[in-house]
């Protein structure tokens, strides 16, 4: 299978590659797949207290196109509110990085991996 | 050295030059291109004699009459016609078929066909070593059974069935014994006069010939008889028409009489570099050999390596030529089912690579990759979440993942 070119450059250079105490009140985590089913990914975002997202990162275990996925995604959240970092669509994410068909999930798992991580964020305040 | 460094043996070969120029010298008109069935002229007999002295040279190699080989366009035909010839054939003696769950493709479709046309199947499991237990086999057979297909070395794992003693309690109750051995000849010496098995498989491509041939051999004693699955001039005393391909013959028979020269030497130096090559991959922590060690070829190195996903290892590794058992790279979803046949959890078989190594595979090759795959998976290990919690002692088999 071909990947795109930009699939080839978040594999090779991942951004934002990286782990943060999740315990902490202003860090939201979010890990969303599963090991059986071949990929999973945590997103991690620490959050100011105007609501803004002032730093992410991730760790995946998958396929080329989901860690493609979560890279962009670390990329696009940061500096956005939670408001507008929940709003990101999965086809945004497979448009941007030319996903085939078959790797549509990699870009609906980046879109849970975020609203988890929101979620999981709100629940500690 | 070149790369991409091919390491994908099990799936083709190259062409060995040598056959390739015995092919060649039956395709112009300065060659033989005749039709074998013409009888009434000389390019027909000169075409006949190359087919019949292929035959031999394919019969050769496991010790059986030329007049048993039948050839076929490749092993997946070869399957077809074997388990559907016989299941056609001996159907008023019973509508039973046994196999297994990792078979190839082309019997386990082959047997799904049948059980469309009203046919039972029994899937034996293999055990977590790859291996047949025979008392499972035994247990398995009933008085309608007519036929066991089960196949030689398993494409995946490389392991290796004891099809003389399957042979053994098959004979005894008078049940055909179909082998598929598509990855075992010129790996493994076949002697058909040892072994009760009344049909085999076989594939050129696989072993240095050309793609589009291969032959069904067909017991004569006992004989075993089946219903064509193709009709036409009745060729291959019927049991499959279609004038014969002189030069994918040829070639096919040229590389089974190489294999047979050259198997022993050849196996010796790929065990060395499969030796080497393990050596290498074996220091990584958390990877996992699959299959048999001992009952294996020397060819087949099916490892997984545990919080690495198969596919992006493989992306990663795009100057090695090899397979992935994550099924990632097909358009489904699932791992591989041999993997799985094996009770390897869902993660070991999305994480594993087959090595597949062959004729044309040097050390400085396997050195490259030992090397590569060392880097690579540190790399993808720091990316991958499974890792980071293995590594902080949080047992990944009892949270509870949202499967999608």
């Amino acid at each position: 299978m071909a990947y795109s070119e930009k699939v080839i450059d978040h594999y090779e250079n991942p951004r934002n590659v990286g782990s943060m105490d999740k315990d902490e009140s202003n860090i939201g985590t979010g890990m969303v797949g599963a090991p059986a089913c071949g990929d999973v990914m945590r997103l991690q975002i620490k959050v100011s207290n105007e609501g803004v997202i002032e730093d992410a990162k991730f760790k995946t275990y998958g396929c080329g196109s989901a860690i493609a996925s979560s890279s962009l995604l670390t990329e696009w959240v940061k500096g956005k509110t939670l408001d507008e970092a929940g709003e990101i669509k999965n086809t945004e994410i497979a448009a941007e990085l030319e996903l085939p068909p078959v790797k549509i999930h990699c870009s609906v798992l980046a879109e849970d991996a975020i609203k988890a991580a929101i979620e999981d964020y709100k629940s500690k305040k | 050295m070149k790369t991409p460094i091919y390491f994908d043996y099990s799936a083709t070969t190259p062409v060995d030059k040598r056959v390739a120029e015995k092919m060649c010298d039956c395709l112009t008109t300065d060659g033989n291109f005749g039709n074998p069935a013409s009888s009434s002229h000389e390019f027909g007999w000169k075409a006949e004699d190359a087919v019949e002295q292929a035959r031999k040279d394919v019969a050769d190699l496991i010790n059986a009459n030329p007049k048993e080989i039948v050839f076929t366009s490749g092993a997946t035909e070869s399957d077809n016609l074997a388990i559907k010839g016989i299941a056609h054939f001996y159907h008023k003696k019973g509508k039973h078929i046994v196999t297994c769950k990792t078979e190839h493709k082309a019997v386990l479709d082959s047997c799904r066909q049948l059980e469309r046309e009203g046919y039972e199947v029994t899937y034996l499991d293999p055990e977590n070593n790859g291996l047949i237990d025979l008392d499972k086999l035994k247990a398995a057979l009933r008085d309608d059974t007519i036929l066991v297909s089960i196949m030689h070395v398993n494409n995946e794992i490389g392991v290796i069935q004891d099809i003389k003693a399957i042979g053994e309690i098959t004979r005894e109750r008078k049940i055909m014994f179909h082998v598929d051995a598509a990855q075992s000849a010129g790996k493994v010496p076949i002697d058909m006069d040892e072994l009760k098995v009344d049909l085999m498989s076989f594939s050129a491509h696989k072993i240095y010939g050309p793609k589009g041939i291969g032959a069904l051999y067909v017991s004569r004693k006992p004989r075993v008889r089946l219903e064509a699955q193709m009709h036409g001039g009745g060729h291959e005393r019927g049991m499959r028409s279609g004038t014969l391909a002189t030069h994918q013959i040829v070639g096919m028979g040229e590389a089974f009489r190489l294999a047979k020269e050259e198997m022993a030497a050849d196996n010796e130096r790929v065990r060395m570099l499969r030796d080497r090559l393990l050596k290498g991959l074996d220091v990584i922590e958390e990877t996992y050999i699959n299959g048999d060690m001992e009952q294996r070829i020397p060819h087949n190195l099916n490892i997984s390596f545990n919080f690495v996903e198969g596919e992006s290892l493989i992306m990663a590794l795009k100057e090695l030529a090899v397979s992935s058992g994550s099924a990632c790279t097909s358009a489904s979803l699932e791992p591989s089912y041999v993997l799985r046949a094996l009770g390897r959890n869902d993660e070991l078989a999305h994480s594993s690579i087959r090595f597949s190594l062959g004729r044309f595979t040097t050390e400085e090759e396997i050195d490259f990759a030992i090397a590569k795959i060392n880097d690579n998976i540190g790399k993808l290990r720091e990316l991958s979440p499974l890792w980071e919690m293995f590594k902080d002692g949080i047992d990944i088999s009892a949270i509870e993942w949202n499967a999608h």
